[in-house]
C-alpha cells in the first residue's frame, strides 16, 4: 500500500522510521514538510529522506508543496501529521479535505480537523467509499478509538473519564514527589520536551478539552465544540493543594469526563484516592470507559512520543488496508 | 443506640437481625456480661449503627415486638462526609462568609477546615470537609460552595468520585 506523508516533524520521522524499519507490506511514495516535498511513484528509499531532513532541515526539494503531494495522486493513503492549528484547523482540513474529495483514504494525528468537522468530514469520506482515520488525535498509542468502534462494538457507552494530557500528568507527578512548586514542575517539563515552548495549551486544560470534543462527537454525536467543555487547567495549582489530598491518602489529576446524560463535557483538577486506576504517572494517559455490557474499561499508555503516534497511525493504515482495501 | 435484653441464648441474634433486615449497617457492639448475673437477668448491649433516619422507627418497632427494650437513641449524626480542596485567597475574601453559607444553608456543615497559608499575596490552600445526612443533600451544598467560590475566585477541586 502506498502512502503520502504530510509533515515531517518528530512524528512524520517516526512514522517513516518504522515503515523503513519493519516489514509492514508499506511503501512511502511521497512526503511534505513545511518547506519541501519529494514524490517518487516508484517508492522513495526513506533512509535518504531521513537523512537529508537530519543534515539540512529539508526532506525534499525546496518548492514541492503539500499540495503538489495531494494532487500527485500516487498514494492510496494519505497520512497527515502536520501540527494542529485549534482555531481554524487549516492548513490540514484543506489537506484532508482534497484527499477525501479525490477518492483517498486519510488518516491523520491532527486534532483541528477532527475537533471541529468531524461529521462533515466524516460524511465526505463516506460519499467516496473511503476511510479517515483518526486513532493518534487521542491518547496517543492507546487504541481508544478501536476499542470503542470495534472492541466494544454494540455496547452503549455511558460515561467516560481519564487523564488526556501527558504533560499536565508529569507536572502533578512531580509536584507530588517531589514538592515542587508549579513553575518549577514546568520547567522540569519543558528541559525534558514534555512541554512546547508555550505551554498554555496543555496547562490550561484547551488540549485535553479538543480530545473530549472529538470523543464527544465520534462516540455520541453530540455535535459539540469547545465552547461547550467547561475547562479549568492546572496552572493555578499549589504544592500544598497535593500536600492537603496527600492527607486525605489521595492525590490530584487532571481529569477529562464526559457524561452525556448529565450535559457534563469537562475538564477539571480533581481529588482522586491514590489508587484510583487513572493515578497514572508521568507522562500517562489513561481512560475509563463505561459501557453497559462490559462494565467498566479502563486503558493506560503513552499519550505521545514520535514512536507511540506513529503506532496508532500505522495501525490505522493497516487497518484501512486489511479491512476495507483487500474486502473491496 | 443502647438495647436491653433477655440474658438467654438466641437474644442478641434476634437484636441485631432487624438491623441487617431494614439494611443498617452495624459499626461496633458493646456488650459486656456481668459474671454475677442470674439467669433470666437483662444485659445491656450498645450497638453504634449508620440507617437512614427514615428506616428507624420500624427498626424500633421491630425490637420491641422482639421483647428487646430500646433504652436509648443516640443523636443522629451527619455521616455523609465529601472533601474538596480550595485555592485562592481564602481567608481575605471573608472565610467566615464562606462558611457561614453553607452551615446557614440548612444542606451541610463545615466539619472540617485545614488551611496553609504560604505568604502574604500567595494563594492559599484549604481542605474543606462538608457533612450532611444524605447524599443528595451534600451535592446541593457541594454546588453552593461552587457557587460561592465562583464569586469570591476561588478555585474549587472536587473528587472525581464519592469516597469516605
Amino acid at each position: 500500500m502506498r502512502i503520502a506523508l504530510l509533515g515531517f516533524g518528530s512524528v512524520g520521522r517516526g512514522i517513516a522510521e518504522a515503515v523503513s524499519e519493519k516489514d509492514l507490506g508499506l511503501s512511502i511514495t511521497a512526503v511534505a514538510d513545511s518547506r519541501s516535498g519529494i514524490i517518487d511513484a516508484d517508492g522513495i528509499d526513506i533512509r535518504d529522506v531521513l537523512e537529508r531532513k537530519r543534515t539540512t532541515g529539508l526532506c525534499g526539494t525546496p518548492g514541492i508543496t503539500a499540495d503538489d503531494v495531494i494532487e500527485s495522486g500516487v498514494y492510496d493513503v494519505l497520512v497527515e501529521v502536520t501540527p494542529t492549528n485549534a482555531d481554524s484547523a487549516n492548513p490540514a482540513l484543506g489537506y484532508i479535505t482534497r484527499a477525501l474529495a479525490a477518492g483517498r483514504h486519510v488518516v491523520t494525528s491532527n486534532k483541528g480537523p477532527i475537533a471541529l468537522r468531524y461529521d462533515a468530514l466524516m460524511q465526505l469520506a463516506a460519499s467516496r467509499n473511503v476511510q479517515l482515520r483518526y486513532e493518534a488525535t487521542v491518547c496517543g498509542a492507546i487504541p481508544l478509538i478501536q476499542a470503542l468502534e470495534i472492541g466494544l462494538a454494540g455496547n452503549t457507552i455511558t460515561a467516560l473519564n481519564g487523564v488526556f494530557n501527558g504533560t499536565c500528568n508529569y507536572i502533578l507527578t512531580r509536584m507530588t514527589d517531589e514538592g515542587l512548586s508549579y513553575s518549577q514542575a514546568l520547567l522540569e517539563a519543558r528541559e525534558l520536551g514534555y512541554a512546547e515552548a508555550d505551554p498554555t495549551y496543555d496547562v490550561k486544560g484547551v488540549d485535553a478539552a479538543i480530545k473530549l470534543v472529538i470523543l464527544a462527537n465520534s462516540i455520541w454525536g453530540l455535535n459539540a465544540s469547545l465552547d461547550d467543555v467547561d475547562i479549568t487547567g492546572i496552572d493555578g495549582l499549589t504544592t500544598d493543594a497535593l500536600a492537603l489530598a496527600e492527607d486525605l491518602n489521595c492525590t490530584i489529576r487532571l481529569i477529562g469526563e464526559i457524561i452525556p446524560e448529565k450535559r457534563i463535557l469537562k475538564v477539571s483538577p480533581r481529588v482522586l484516592s491514590k489508587d484510583h486506576s487513572l493515578v497514572v504517572r508521568d507522562t500517562l494517559n489513561a481512560v475509563t470507559v463505561e459501557t453497559d455490557m462490559a462494565g467498566e474499561i479502563t486503558l493506560i499508555g503513552r499519550g505521545a512520543g514520535s514512536r507511540e503516534t506513529a503506532s496508532a497511525i500505522i495501525a490505522d493504515i493497516l487497518f484501512i488496508r486489511d479491512c476495507h482495501v483487500e474486502r473491496t | 443506640m443502647k438495647l436491653e435484653m433477655k440474658d438467654k441464648p438466641g437474644q442478641l441474634i434476634a437484636a441485631l437481625k432487624p438491623i441487617s433486615d431494614v439494611e443498617g449497617n452495624i459499626m461496633a457492639i458493646i456488650h459486656q456480661r456481668d459474671p454475677s448475673a442470674a439467669p433470666g437477668d437483662t444485659i445491656d448491649v450498645q450497638i453504634m449503627l449508620d440507617l437512614p433516619g427514615s428506616k428507624l422507627e420500624s427498626l424500633v418497632e421491630t425490637l420491641t415486638s422482639q421483647g428487646v427494650n430500646v433504652v436509648r437513641i443516640g443523636e443522629e449524626r451527619l455521616l455523609i462526609r465529601r472533601s474538596v480542596i480550595l485555592i485562592g485567597h481564602i481567608m481575605h475574601t471573608d472565610l467566615t462568609d464562606t462558611v457561614d453559607r453553607i452551615d446557614s444553608s440548612g444542606l451541610a456543615e463545615v466539619a472540617e477546615l485545614g488551611m496553609v497559608m504560604p505568604a502574604i499575596n500567595e494563594p492559599s490552600s484549604a481542605k474543606i470537609t462538608l457533612k450532611s445526612s444524605s447524599l443528595e443533600e451534600i451535592g446541593r451544598a457541594i454546588d453552593l460552595l461552587r457557587s460561592v467560590a465562583r464569586e469570591k475566585g476561588l478555585l474549587v477541586i472536587e473528587p472525581l468520585e464519592e469516597y469516605p
